[in-house]
């Protein structure tokens, strides 16, 4: 099935899915920065200066690698693992932050906030806000900035100002949720950079489209490695802003099947994961129209994932959208499976990923094998796990004594 | 003519601005809403606005919020609401607001909720993150049901925003007087009297002022120029530090509001 190229429409709709659910302060900003958005978006200044960075500060493009012996102990199709991990900071959340801090520069913001749950959006923004020199402050939640703390001293060091939020689930969502109430008091002198494809319009199209550059270069390679398409791509979605940049440059490639891998957490039966897709139902969060962890009443429910940028109760609206339309198959993987993925690569490939990457493995680990020996499938390895070596350690009982 | 605007009616000949209040419905229980609802009456307040409490309040500064988080672990849901306007109409005709985030609006689904407000007595609702743009299906099912749809300005909004607003809203605009979260402030913006009157150009509505309101004088300023003073987070302070004894709860919260309330007069220099 063939989606629709011009989606967003001019409302911020991805068919029922997405617009603009924020209260009216926001309105004007959010058209202001719509409209800034468009003006740039096919600038070639603003397409150079963006490329510039992303090559020569960034270290794009990340590469392909053909993850040789996974694939071989896994015995199917041959991986690929689109090496994410390898951009500066250590996670495809670099790609984002950078187009966006340099539209914040161009539309004069002197300030620059963001909400981060794993930490890596956080550092990737503290990081541009160093480089351009803009004024930076990061919401992160109280359990995150424990479960995280490497990250929460790299944005330190990064001169960014880090604000622990204590209300509600003391995650990422709330995270959202204050950082949406600073823009709100200081919209006018403030550029909120959101990390991922969720959020009013214009966010879920911005973010995906300067995350396209995963799947532009991921496509090119392959054609080069290959000379023809994967069989099948598969990423993690948190909020889906690694997934979408793969997915969307092979949208329109039929014979491309597309799997995004959600946070099954301790069991979907459970009650405490963060599969939105699979679980949750069409409501109103952070700004837009999405499938939404909830219960009867319409009251947003906790999310848990061991992998704190996974661990959200919502998801862009754009996935709601490819679920519904068929275009993009969702599957869920839990704590334990993540686990094991990540051990397995670490082992296998000497790449030790992120947890959140984990879960694109873990489930690739299972269906890779059922595939035949000639087909291609690409992994999006969003991150790398150093942030998470700590937490992984404590959960498996090692120490550095551990033989 | 609906209860909203014939209580703006009626105060106009009195001279005195309206006086909407707002509590967290089911904060600190679901059954004492009602009776504090009707103390505000008796106090003084001319409407009431009924927050829906909500795991996520975007727009709240931390005295509401936390209003909201003890409400919802409270279990107090859209249903408990409007039970409580229905309690309350038994007794009272003083206008009822809804007043909340959208998402417990939507999961109770657009046309039950416009035939059980209407069915239980309220008079309008305002739904924060709900602009004009994204209002359009929700705001058909309430019009049919005679419900006013109020909407929010801002000091952001643009002319055009002014517009649109002034040409889908009904009851009352409300404008929030900060670029801001919900909170009381010691001191307001004094560039909302020409906000006023710019929004006077676009629409016949009266216009109330809020956020930030906490006291008599502060609701006299707003009164020269405003139809209505609304007081929120000053209110639910009050609430929140006297909730544990139910008497002296009523006893200060009727205070609060009577001094408010003679703050609504329109000083004789500027009645017309
Ligand atoms: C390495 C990594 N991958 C994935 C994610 C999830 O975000 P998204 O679904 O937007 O790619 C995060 C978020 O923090 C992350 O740090």
């Amino acid at each position: 099935m063939k989606t629709d190229p011009k989606l967003p429409d001019e409302k911020g709709k991805f068919g029922v899915y997405g617009g603009r659910y924020v209260s009216e302060t926001l309105m004007p900003a959010l058209i202001e920065l719509e409209s800034a958005y468009i003006e740039i978006r096919d600038d070639p200044k603003f397409k150079a200066e963006l490329e510039y960075y992303l090559r020569n500060y960034a270290g794009r493009p990340t590469p392909l690698y053909h993850a040789r012996r996974m694939s071989e102990e896994l015995g199917g199709a041959k991986i690929y693992l689109k090496r994410e991990d390898l951009a500066h900071t250590g996670a495809h959340k670099i790609n984002n932050t950078l187009g966006q801090a340099l539209l914040a520069s161009r539309m004069k913001k002197p300030r620059i906030i963001a909400e981060t749950g794993a930490g890596q959006h956080g550092v990737a923004t503290a990081t541009v806000c160093a480089l351009l020199d803009i004024e930076c402050e990061i919401f992160m939640g109280v359990e995150d900035t424990a479960r995280q703390a490497s990250n929460v001293l790299r944005m330190k060091l990064l001169g960014a100002r880090v604000r622990e939020v204590n209300s509600g689930t003391r995650t990422l969502k709330d995270a959202m949720n204050e950082a949406m109430r600073d823009w709100i008091t200081n919209v006018r002198t403030t550029f909120y950079i959101i990390g991922s494809v969720a959020g009013p319009h214009p966010y879920p199209m911005m973010v995906r489209d300067f995350q396209s550059v995963i799947g532009i270069e991921s496509r090119a390679q392959i054609l080069e490695i290959e000379d023809r398409l994967p069989d099948i791509l598969m990423a993690c979605v948190g909020g889906g802003s690694n997934a979408m940049g793969l997915f969307y440059p092979f949208i329109d490639d039929s014979g491309v099947e597309m799997v995004g891998v959600e946070a099954a957490g301790l069991g979907l039966e459970s009650g405490k994961h963060s599969a939105s897709i699979a679980m949750g139902k069409p409501g109103v969060l952070h700004g837009s129209k999405t499938y939404i962890l909830q219960d009867a009443w319409g009251q947003v429910l906790g999310a848990h994932s061991i992998a704190p940028g996974l661990d959200y109760p919502g998801v862009g609206p754009e996935h709601s959208f490819l679920k519904d339309s068929g275009r993009v198959n969702y599957t869920s993987v839990t704590d334990t499976e993540a686990l094991d993925a990540f051990r397995f690569l670490s082992e296998t490939e000497g790449i030790i990923p992120a947890l959140e990457s984990s879960h694109a493995l873990a489930a690739a680990i299972k269906s890779a094998p059922e595939m035949t020996r000639d087909s291609i499938m690409i992994i999006c390895l969003s991150g790398r796990g150093d942030k998470d070596i700590q937490s992984v350690a404590k959960i498996l009982e090692y120490d550095s004594h551990t033989p | 003519m609906s209860r909203i605007e014939h209580k703006f009616k009626e105060l106009n000949q009195t001279g005195k601005a309206a006086l909407i209040a707002f509590l967290t419905a089911g904060d600190p229980r679901v059954d004492l809403t009602v009776d504090l609802c009707l103390k505000l009456e008796e106090s003084g307040a001319d409407i009431i606005e009924l927050g829906v409490p909500f795991s996520d309040p975007m727009a709240d500064g931390p005295t509401i919020q936390a209003a909201s988080e003890r409400s919802h672990r409270g279990g107090t849901t859209m249903s408990d609401v409007l039970s409580i306007i229905a309690k309350i109409r038994v007794r009272s005709e003083i206008p009822i607001i809804t007043f909340g985030y959208y998402n417990p609006f939507f999961a109770y689904g657009h046309g039950e909720f416009a035939a059980d407000a209407a069915g239980a007595g309220a008079d309008g609702l305002l739904v924060v993150d709900l602009p004009p743009e994204e209002a359009e299906e929700f705001k058909s099912h309430t019009d049919k049901a005679g419900l006013d749809f109020i909407f929010l300005l801002a000091p952001t909004s643009t002319e055009e925003r002014i517009a649109l607003v002034a040409q889908k809203a009904s009851g009352f605009i409300y404008l929030v007087s900060v670029t801001g979260v919900t909170g009381a402030r010691p001191a307001l913006d004094f560039s909302l009297e020409a906000l006023t009157n710019k929004i006077r150009a676009y629409s016949g509505l009266p216009v109330g002022v809020g956020f930030g309101v906490s006291t008599p004088e502060q609701a006299e300023k707003i009164s020269r120029f405003a139809d209505a003073v609304i007081v929120g987070s000053a209110l639910v302070n009050i609430i929140e530090k006297h909730s544990s004894v139910e008497r002296v709860l009523l006893c200060k919260v009727g205070e609060f509001i009577k001094g408010l309330s003679c703050g609504c007069y329109k000083s004789e220099s500027t009645k017309n």
